[in-house]
């Protein structure tokens, strides 16, 4: 390989063995791209991103602005719409009825999306599990940004086949008379799973049952906390 | 949300038996290739939406397709499945991948 690129200057962390006769300099990597390695997705992510911010498109502040915003959505959020269920029939009556706007009106949010939130209610024979085969849906309008392990082909793949074994590996076991209901989310439909509420908790408050409901417990993986588990990890 | 409820006539009634068709998957098809000709029944209808194989190309994604949960035995799925005998897998499919099996008619 000729290093005869002239003034262009390549900012990847390794030599390419190709010709790149193109005048335009690339801008590193944004912070936010994960390693920064040359993948032709992160490239062609690159590439558009610059495009839309030359253009006046979307300018890397408001690219900035919306990732923070996304970053801001967290579970929490999750865990007081299911423990809000737990506590009051009426409420969760009318989430599993009209999730979006029951959330927005109980918990003075504005969410809004073209996309149609569904809750998934498990009881003591159904247990419910959300994967994405095709890609990753996932309710971010709600929980935020999806965990890494979601998004992968490991996951993707192995939950509609054997998600037992998946279940297993995330500490949860159900006897085998319990339905167990993989809900594969291709298009128009986000999910989010109503954990059912763990034996042992008659005497907690709505906010000490919030803090059991995990992430996972509403992607349906795992089971939210009990109060012992929780006293424990807390201790 | 986007979603129109279906026109009179145009929905598969809950509880029905239906195949996924076996037809050549769209560029943005959203149909999971592991569902394709298997046997499953209609779990819910969701309402017609806008046509996402043909909104993920900036058409208008019309006709809009009515949007199916259909749910289907793991042991349909897959037939050396080892898990609980009542698991399932229930997809968002739309209508034009679903078949009724014969004998039903439209609600």
């Amino acid at each position: 390989m000729t290093k005869s690129h002239g003034q262009h200057h390549h900012d990847h962390a390794h030599d390419h063995d190709h010709d790149h006769d193109h005048a335009h300099p690339h801008s590193p990597p944004a912070p936010d791209d994960d390693d920064g390695y040359d993948r032709y997705e992160v490239l062609l992510q690159t590439a558009i991103r610059e495009l839309l911010d030359e253009k006046g498109i979307i300018s890397a502040d408001e690219l900035h602005r919306q990732i923070d915003y996304q970053d801001s959505l967290t579970p929490a959020i999750g865990g007081k719409i299911v423990a809000k269920a737990w506590v009051d029939p009426e409420f969760k009556r009318k989430l599993l009825a009209d999730p979006l706007e029951t959330i927005n009106a109980s918990f003075e949010l504005d969410i809004t999306t073209p996309l149609d939130l569904v809750v998934l209610e498990n009881t003591p024979t159904v247990h419910n599990v959300v994967v994405c085969t095709l890609c990753s849906c996932y309710p971010r309008m709600l929980l935020g940004i999806p965990p890494a392990w979601y998004k992968s082909i490991d996951y993707r793949s192995r939950v509609v086949i054997e998600p037992r074994k998946v279940l297993a590996e995330f500490g949860t076991h159900l006897p085998d008379e319990v339905e167990v209901r993989v809900s594969d989310s291709t298009a128009d439909l986000r999910f989010l799973v109503l954990p059912y509420r763990p034996a042992g908790t008659e005497g907690l408050s709505e906010a000490e049952l919030a803090a059991l409901v995990t992430r996972d417990s509403m992607i349906g993986t795992s089971l939210p906390l009990t109060a012992h588990s929780a006293l424990k990890s807390a201790s | 949300m986007n979603a129109l409820p279906p026109r009179p006539g145009q929905a598969l009634p809950v509880g029905t038996p239906i195949v996924i068709r076996k037809q050549p998957p769209e560029v943005h098809c959203r149909t999971p290739f592991y569902l394709r000709g298997v046997k499953g029944e209609i779990a819910e209808v969701r309402g017609r939406f806008r046509d996402p194989s043909l909104l993920a190309f900036h058409k208008p994604g019309l006709p809009m397709r009515v949007l199916y949960r259909v749910r289907f035995k793991q042991k349909d799925v897959w037939p050396e499945y080892k898990g609980g005998p009542h698991d399932t897998v229930v997809a968002d499919i739309f209508e034009h991948w679903i078949d009724p099996i014969a004998g039903v008619t439209k609600a």
